[in-house]
């Protein structure tokens, strides 16, 4: 019976499709308002308020509902959001924004520059850790009136502007926020925003329910009448659900890749892997260096070498990644990819085990390590697999240990680990996203996404403190530029994948993916093609 | 052991059940010299189908050989399945016979203890056991013997508690026999006919709970066996059939057969019960 209502809902779905394929041609696509768009989310986020969760589900939902100054275009352009202009001083130091006029929040009260102030000054730095380090660098936060506002640095760092975006820089509401305890306000349950959506209705476990905002700043936007979020946990339910077109957008890991390519072949949806610049999320093998033989950086060499990064993109993620060439992902500014390569080649790697003095025994192990799966779901685990077997041929044994999250954590953070997969975003900037995996000051046990494997090298420390604080763009690209060869000559961590993820689009919605944040934008362009 | 075997071969589904156990022991034993190399071992293009000459039963996701992953599977299958069934019925046994010989606070103690660990839900008991200790094949063994013994501890105190008013027991304690003694060379003895039988089932089913749990990514992660390989393809079963469906149909055959002759073995050492039963 179930079957056979989808298949009815299959084949409606197709006569709809085809009878708006034929309208399209008919008319030029002109943004109609209406419609009403049904979204995956899944996990269900645990609340809305951005400025106290970040986690990607709270961050897809929440950018309808917040804003930020900026947004920022396919290539990480910064383009106008709140901010309807903005300038920085010769020296790097000053930023001052102009922002736009006739903006409301969602309790129709005016949105004025003491609202940017308040979020950067006190309430960002009490209760967000990310974006802490980022306005501590601020001396002063003005608002000369209440269309400006200047931030005052410390000192040049460039990464600045790159911090605008909603899950980064919420902008919240003064006059709810001041001198309340942020964590325990009751707007945290009920969001006050200036974005083009706001929260109708949300039934825990079901669906989140957003409405447009009609007194949104851009006129006549947005076009949707309503967004709901579909909380779906079930991996197979989500698929289902776009195959029948109960849903009209699925992102990030809400399809499993091996589902991928069938449901591109499906006629009434678009599959795009952009969007996902700003967060530009990589894969890599961590090694503790603090343990032999990866104190070694020919052992750490021999690794890479042995590795078919190919096979792992093609036969584990299905084909979805690009191969990584160093510590920055390539959609990140100050990416250089005139760096020394390490192709697939297991007989260097044997040359440099033998270099090493690492012989093989009479059984044919050279070396034992253990390696802890990352506990991330079945991908990770297949490529674990993977890497055994292909270290295995050149003469490394490697165990693998399988863990729960927690312990996982545990582990790597308290450096009880040989080797293990990890996988990051890198935020937009090199400052704010890679550093901190490689400087001798971030070497903090028990912190996780720290410099867990404790590589230590003072040129890499000077470097990266300048390149952030340069005002010169082309002085800052020679030093990252010169940070990579030199990490990647040193391999501290072999680079495996950038990670692309499959957003699949109803065709009948337009302007979904607009931005380096893609899904997790406001969504004030999307509309439905009638 | 004529009559034995002349009872047992009155089953014809216990015979069978012997021919495919013993089929599957010499794939064990023997298969690997026929399929050599690792099972994880990347041994051709993947998600190709069955039936080809290379690879009889196809390749996986990784291009993984199936019928080598069967082959080797099958050696830790069975050495999970006996070991830990000898580790449960280890512990039942003592503590059964103890508490049905002594009776009283002994076997009050005894059979609360018992009683503790049956109302927890065997598997759920299991998957927290491995999950704590590091999932091994050591931490397996542990977690099925540790969920199997009581239902041991108890047959073997029903029978102990019959037994013990026996003459022969009694003449046992009027010679001033220790305990020891009378336990395992007078009772235990006369005991053991249900005890196999329980036993071959036991096997059975820890086969079952070694499989669950590598279905769950629970089982030893340097190990092939039957469940992880189910558990690792589940995800493509629409683009690849073979890779989940002949390592079922692997643990389905055992199991199976593990049942018929446990049937068997009941038939055969309890003879008036199977005649009545017929």
């Amino acid at each position: 019976m179930a079957r056979l209502r989808t298949l009815v809902a299959g084949t409606a779905g197709i006569l709809l499709a085809s009878a708006l394929a034929g309208e399209t041609l008919a008319q030029a696509p002109t943004p109609a308002r209406g419609g009403t768009m049904n979204i995956i989310i899944s996990p269900e986020p645990p609340t809305l308020m951005l400025g106290i969760n970040q986690t990607t589900p709270a961050a897809i939902v929440g950018g309808k509902i917040y804003e930020s100054l900026l947004r920022y275009d396919l290539d990480l352009k910064p383009m106008p959001g709140l901010a309807k202009s903005w300038t920085v001083s010769p020296d790097g130091k000053t930023y001052t924004f102009k922002l736009q006029e006739g903006v409301k929040w969602h309790d129709g009260k005016p949105f004025t520059a003491d609202d940017v102030v308040f979020s950067a000054k006190t309430y960002l730095t009490t209760t967000h850790p990310r974006s802490r380090p980022i306005f501590q660098r601020a001396e002063e936060i003005s608002a000369p009136d209440p269309l400006t506002v200047v931030f005052k640095l410390k000192g040049p760092f460039a990464p600045f502007i790159m911090a605008w975006e909603p899950s980064t820089a919420p902008i919240v509401p003064k006059h709810i926020y001041e001198g309340t305890d942020f964590r325990a306000n009751p707007a945290n349950a009920k969001p006050i925003g200036t974005g083009p959506f706001k929260l109708k209705e949300w039934v825990r476990g079901s669906h989140i329910h957003l409405v447009r905002n009609d007194d949104y700043w851009q006129k006549g936007k947005p076009y949707l009448d309503d967004i709901y979020y579909r909380v779906l946990p079930d991996a197979s339910a989500r698929v289902v659900a776009m195959e029948t077109g109960q849903t009209h957008l699925s992102a990030f890991a809400d399809i499993e890749t091996f589902e991928v390519p069938r449901l591109k072949a499906m006629p009434h949806l678009e599959m795009t892997t952009k969007g996902y610049e700003y967060l530009a999320q990589m894969v890599w093998l961590d090694f503790n260096l603090r343990k032999p033989p990866f104190d070694d950086r020919r052992f750490r060499q021999a690794v890479y070498h042995a590795i078919d990064r190919n096979f792992l993109r093609d036969r584990v993620w299905f084909g979805l990644g690009k191969l990584a060439t160093g510590p920055i992902h390539s959609s990140i500014p100050h990416y250089d990819a005139n760096v020394p390569e390490y192709p697939f080649d297991p007989k260097k790697a044997e040359a440099l085990l033998d270099e090493m003095g690492l012989k093989r025994g009479s059984d044919g192990v050279r070396a034992r390590v253990t390696m802890d799966q990352l506990p991330y779901g079945d991908v990770y685990v297949r490529a674990g697999e993977y890497i055994r077997q292909a270290l295995g041929r050149v003469g490394i044994q490697v165990s693998l240990r399988s863990a729960d999250v927690a312990t996982w954590g545990d582990r790597v953070r308290n450096w009880d680990y040989d080797m293990t997969l990890q996988v990051l975003s890198q935020l937009g900037h090199p400052a704010l996203g890679v550093s901190r995996l490689y400087i001798s000051s971030n070497i903090r046990k028990g912190v996780l996404f720290s410099n867990v494997n404790g590589y230590t090298n003072p040129r890499i420390d000077e470097l990266f403190d300048k390149a952030a604080v340069a005002a010169d763009p082309k002085q800052s690209q020679a030093m990252y530029s010169e940070i990579q060869r030199i990490l990647v000559g040193d391999v501290p961590v072999a680079w495996l994948l950038e990670l692309e993820f499959p957003t699949f689009v109803d065709k009948r919605f337009r302007n979904v993916v607009t931005s380096a944040i893609g899904v997790r934008d406001g969504f004030a362009d999307v509309y439905m093609q009638r | 052991m004529t009559e034995f075997w002349r009872r047992y071969r009155r089953n014809k589904g216990a015979v069978a059940g012997l021919v495919v156990l013993a089929l599957i022991l010499l794939v064990a034993a023997l298969g690997p010299l026929a399929w050599p190399g690792s099972p994880w071992d990347m041994a051709g293009v993947p998600f190709q189908p069955p039936f080809s000459a290379e690879h009889p039963l196809g390749t996986d996701t990784l291009g993984r050989d199936v019928a080598t992953g069967i082959v080797h599977g099958a050696r830790v299958s069975l050495l999970i399945g006996f070991v830990a069934t000898l580790a449960a019925l280890g512990v039942g046994v003592v503590v059964g016979a103890v508490a049905g010989y002594f009776g009283g606070r002994v076997d009050d103690v005894a059979m609360r203890l018992t009683e503790f660990f049956q109302t927890i839900p065997s598997f759920v008991f299991a998957v927290v056991l491995v999950a704590i200790f590091t999932p091994g094949i050591g931490s397996i063994v542990a977690a099925i013997a540790t969920v199997s013994w009581p239902a041991v501890a108890r047959l073997v105190r029903g029978e102990f508690l019959t037994l013990r008013t026996r003459e022969f027991v009694q003449a046992s304690v009027v010679l001033g026999r220790s305990a020891r003694h009378i336990i395992f060379v007078e009772i235990l003895p006369n005991a053991i006919s249900p005890i196999i039988v329980s036993g071959s089932l036991m096997v059975a089913t820890a086969i079952l709970v070694e499989s669950s749990l590598s279905f769950l990514g629970l089982g030893d992660p340097n190990m092939m066996s039957w469940g992880y390989m189910i558990g690792a393809s589940r995800s493509v079963v629409r683009l690849a059939w073979w890779c989940s469906f002949f390592p079922g149909l692997a643990i389905l055959l055992t199991v199976l057969a593990l049942n018929l002759v446990g049937e068997g073995l009941s038939d055969a050492l309890n003879p008036r019960l199977s005649r009545e039963g017929r």
